[in-house]
């Protein structure tokens, strides 16, 4: 099993699950997120006082699927997410040691 | 020149009539006993400074609060709103045990402050009444003294945004209490006290200091705004910058309740400065007028400067520029002329927006909320523009010559030049009565309790630390 988790632009989530839920997908995790990365924040003024907020709002998506639709969920949020624009986003792939469904019990990929 | 003195002409048929307006009776009684008095209330009176008493509330809780809960951090937001809604609760206790005695009532021949003869509002009744502007024209002194006590709220109130987020609680309310007794009561007497219309006459020197020299303030600029201004600046320096300031960034948690907050302060203000007239009439007309469009302009001037110095005009910008015409028009607002409101707003914005985003910063000190920026920056500008807009020859009131029964009305006397000299002379008073006396205060309270919680405190965050809770579980 892989983990598949994707740093993407706010305003691309329902693209993104879209995408994914038409390859199969039936369950995803999305957080708020701050960071950085090639795209800098903005500047804010509040009475003449300035703040460069170098955090970069952004929404964190987590999908856990099996070896071989990994490639296939990548490759469509990475076209789900793409709007040519610095500060897309990243997608990152981890190996899944183990899944388990809390209500039954059940193991593994059957978990998912 | 024609419209100024067609102004000049409507100004005056309002000055002629306020004086016609007393009582149906053959000719004005001089120092009426109180029955006569009973006789001279006016049901639509009472009812309007009844109502304006509720609107100045209004302007500390929630209005002030939220203005400035919104501008500190998350974790401070409930610091803010607690020690607003206790300054309030104890300037009201204070107000009646001895404030209000203080304030209005003689001080004989001493100008400073009054005498003790109504502490615990002792001898004040549903039968004694207060004296407004007009000739027999009078108040249930019981609905002076609960209009006036919302000023006494407000006021210390005001201070608290010099020095947000660094202030140990209990300090701070032993602080109100002293500044109250010993530097609101007294400017409150210097500046409004006074035997009255039908007294003044007979009693030619019961009046407050600043009073007697002629300073014009119609609803507080010296009193409220330049005394609580310069009481923050004062606090913020001898308290100290904030744990991080200024290089650890400290953006408002919520404008959203900034604006809520600005927008309550905006209505509350026709009971603060048409409230000030003590009466429902003409003149009320004009100060609500006058306070309604200083603030347009202030709000339009503000946003201007910024849209040209940054090239964005942001809500923060608008709504303190509003807050800051507001406090202009406070001395001016029965005064001036729409027209000359609309100058004082336009102008008072660049001159805060200068001391905000700029010599704040040169100077160093951390005042967090602006208050001496907006309210003392903005109560000068108000108490000088008011010997200027008060004029009759710009359309405004004039002053009335209390010295003979019944008032006259001389617009011919007035000269801009001496007013403004007189209201200077007032600004200058304040500021050192009032910046001296705190800074005495504050030394005094931060050499027996400390007026600052410890820097893991602050750190904290003071709702956690002060209050054991937080603004908001989610």
């Amino acid at each position: 099993m892989k983990l598949v988790m994707a740093i993407i632009k706010p305003f691309k989530l329902d693209d993104v699950r879209e995408a994914l839920s038409s390859l199969g997908i039936a369950g995803m995790t999305v957080s708020e997120v701050k960071g950085f990365g090639r795209q800098k924040g903005q500047t804010e003024i509040y009475r003449g006082a300035e703040y460069s907020t170098n955090m970069v709002p952004k929404i964190k998506i987590e999908v856990v699927c099996d070896d071989d639709l990994a490639p296939r969920v990548v490759e469509a949020a990475q076209a789900a997410a793409n709007s040519g624009a610095i500060g897309d986003g990243k997608i990152f792939v981890l190996d899944v040691e183990q899944a388990v469904r809390i209500r039954t019990g059940e193991t593994g990929e059957t978990a998912l | 020149m024609s419209f100024s003195k067609k102004l000049c002409g409507v100004m005056g048929a309002v000055g002629l009539s306020l004086l016609a307006a007393a009582p149906a009776l053959a000719a004005p009684i001089k120092a009426p006993d109180a029955t006569a008095m009973a006789a001279m209330v006016n049901k639509g009176d009472v009812a309007w400074m009844l109502v304006s008493a509720a609107l100045v509330l209004m302007m500390s809780v929630p209005g002030l609060a939220l203005f400035y809960g919104g501008l500190v951090r998350t974790k401070n937001m409930l610091s803010i709103l607690m020690q607003v809604f206790m300054i309030v609760s104890v300037a009201g206790l204070v107000w009646c045990c001895w404030g209000y005695s203080i304030a209005f009532t003689s001080g004989g021949e001493n100008h400073f402050f009054g005498g003790l003869s109504k502490a615990f509002l002792m001898g004040v009744d549903g039968t004694t009444y207060g004296a407004t502007f007009s000739n027999n024209v009078y108040l249930p002194e019981f609905v002076f003294v609960v209009f006036q006590m919302t000023f006494a709220m407000i006021t210390p109130a005001l201070i608290v945004g010099a020095f947000a987020e660094r202030v140990k609680f209990s300090s701070l309310i032993v602080f109100v209490v002293l500044w109250l007794t010993f530097i609101y009561f007294p400017m409150a007497h210097m500046v409004w006290y006074w035997a009255g219309p039908d007294f003044l006459v007979d009693a030619p020197t019961d009046y407050g200091l600043l009073w007697g020299w002629g300073a014009l303030d119609f609803a507080g600029g010296t009193v409220v705004h330049i005394n609580a201004g310069i009481a923050g600046l004062v606090g913020a320096i001898m308290i100290g910058k904030r744990v991080g300031f200024p290089k650890e960034p400290m953006p408002p948690h919520s404008l959203t309740m900034t604006m809520i907050g600005a927008s309550l302060l905006w209505v509350g203000w026709f009971g603060f400065n048409a409230g000030s007239n003590l009466e429902a009439n003409a003149v009320t007309g004009v100060a609500f007028i006058n306070t309604m469009v200083a603030t347009c302009a202030a709000a339009v001037s503000w946003s201007l400067v910024e849209q040209v110095h940054h090239g964005k005009a942001s809500l923060l910008g608008a709504v303190t520029g509003a807050v800051a015409g507001l406090v202009a028009i406070t001395p001016a607002a029965g005064f001036a002329a729409p027209m000359t409101s609309i100058a004082l707003g336009f102008i008072v914005s660049p001159i805060c927006y200068i001391f905000v985003a700029f010599v704040k910063g040169k100077v160093g000190y951390d005042d967090s909320l602006d208050v001496f920026g907006v309210h003392c920056i903005g109560g000068i500008v108000g108490a000088i523009g008011t010997g200027i807009v008060a004029a009759p020859s710009l359309g405004g009131q004039g002053v009335f010559d209390y010295t003979v029964f019944p008032a006259a009305f001389h617009p011919e006397a007035y000269s801009i030049a001496g007013q403004v000299w007189i209201q200077i002379k007032a600004v200058v008073f304040t500021l050192l009565f009032s910046g001296i006396g705190s800074a005495i205060l504050y030394f005094i309270i931060d050499k027996t309790m400390g007026l600052r919680p410890s820097k893991e405190a602050e750190m904290e965050g003071l709702d956690l630390s002060s209050h054991g809770e937080r603004a908001y579980n989610y």
